[in-house]
């Protein structure tokens, strides 16, 4: 040890030039001074700031917990077949760390429900979700699994919540691949603990209305109109003797 | 496929062997069809099976439909096949419903249209009776396990009769929220 010590100091004398304070030769001298307990004043402060993130133990669990998901493999219907796509290297979400599929739930992280629940299907899909381990998420991918889509009829569960927890619905019949991998970088940032709000947060909608605000509170004459293009379209569809 | 005049004969023959099973014929789009007396049916599709001029040895498919309006009501559907002479013939059990006289629905504890099974004819009825059992709520007397097939066992009523509510659930949008009340944002 104390041999290289000397080499590496001979590469780069004190005297002569002043060495560029990023060189990797002085970084590791300053290193080895540190963990000799010599590193004293301004220049450790200016180390511990070059080299050392403060954050706390949730935050760094949660990065690493949102940046390496492993997905269950279970498709349920035609959604699958664009679910399997996202892992090829034409989406390739291995760039956001979720190309590994699992085989068992007990491996799992997260669970896409990709197509149609059907009611004798619902408590097999349960039951894979109360097999996965903490922390586990869903994402509900198209219209089928979000709210029975086209399905409006006796077989088929309208929407995945009426029997477990989801939280990302991802709209489409079916979903792009890259609506699916959007879909999964917002149950990142949830898993983060920064989610994004959702769209009546951001543009603050009034009711169910389906077009986009500036942000802000809107304006008197805004909530008006709005009010009154409602009761324009109650007056219409009221019975022509009422 | 038995033409026009040569499913009469066969509604003739039937007739002679074993009277008052065949109530009508008809022959639409190249297609026979006997309409039978429900409770002689076991009858009917035993002797198209052995009597040797008809053979009639395979039973393609069982299904049940619901005429609603129209009475009767229900109709159950043997598909034959003659496979040596690829001939097909449709016999096809007229059946009342029950329930029509006292007012009842679609569920609950309604008499249930009946008929006899015919699984130890042709075994290939069994799941296909299950079947017609499942969706439309006809009760095959005799089959060895006549329970739901598709749906699940605890399901209530029968799926494809046409009184059977579609289900579904309305969907909010901006013209429609206020039909849902108590809906909040």
């Amino acid at each position: 040890m104390e041999v290289k010590r000397e080499k590496l100091r001979a590469l780069s004398p004190v005297e002569g030039p002043e060495p560029a304070p990023d060189d990797l030769r002085v970084r590791q001298m300053r290193a080895r001074d540190l963990l000799r307990d010599d590193l004293e004043g301004p220049a450790l402060d200016e180390h511990v700031e070059q080299s050392v993130l403060t954050t706390n133990l949730e935050k760094l669990l949660n990065w690493g917990r949102a940046n390496a998901m492993f997905p269950a493999t279970f498709g349920l219907a035609c959604c699958a077949i664009e679910m399997m796509s996202i892992v090829s290297p034409r989406y390739d979400i291995a760039r956001f760390g979720a190309e590994a599929m699992r085989a068992s739930p007990r491996q799992a992280d997260f669970i896409i429900l990709s197509g149609r629940v059907s009611i004798k299907m619902a408590p097999v899909v349960r039951r894979i979700y109360d097999q996965m381990l903490e922390p586990k998420w869903a994402i509900a991918m198209g219209a089928c699994s979000s709210s029975g889509g086209m399905f409006a009829n006796y077989a088929v569960v309208q929407g995945a919540d009426k029997f477990m927890p989801v939280d990302i619905h991802v709209p489409g019949c079916p979903p792009r691949p890259e609506a699916l991998i959007y879909g999964f970088n917002k149950l990142q940032r949830q898993i983060l603990g920064n989610p994004d709000p959702g769209w009546r947060a951001r543009y603050n909608a009034e009711g169910t209305e389906e077009w986009a605000r500036f942000a802000g509170e809107p304006t008197s004459e805004q909530r008006d109109a709005y009010i009154q293009a409602r009761e324009q379209v109650v007056r219409a569809e009221e019975p022509a003797d009422a | 496929m038995p033409d026009a005049p040569g499913l009469e004969l066969i509604a003739g023959e039937l007739n002679e062997a074993h009277p008052e099973t065949v109530l009508g014929t008809y022959h639409e789009h190249g297609q026979a069809c006997l309409i039978i007396a429900p409770e002689r049916n076991r009858d009917v599709l035993r002797w198209l099976r052995d009597e040797p001029a008809q053979e009639y040895s395979f039973l393609a498919s069982v299904h049940g439909v619901d005429y609603l309006p129209a009475e009767p009501r229900f109709g159950v559907v043997y598909e034959l096949l003659n496979m040596p002479r690829v001939e097909r013939l449709r016999v096809r059990a007229a059946l009342a419903d029950p329930a029509a006289s006292n007012g009842a629905g679609a569920n609950g504890d309604q008499p249930l249209p009946q008929l006899p099974s015919v699984v130890d004819l042709f075994p290939t009825a069994e799941f296909q009776e299950r079947e017609v059992y499942d969706f439309f709520g006809i009760v095959f007397e005799g089959h060895p396990d006549l329970r739901r097939i598709l749906m699940p066992e605890d399901y209530v009523g029968w799926p494809q009769r046409r009184d059977f509510p579609v289900g579904g659930e309305a969907v909010i949008f901006t013209n429609t929220e206020r039909e849902v009340p108590g809906w909040t944002r």
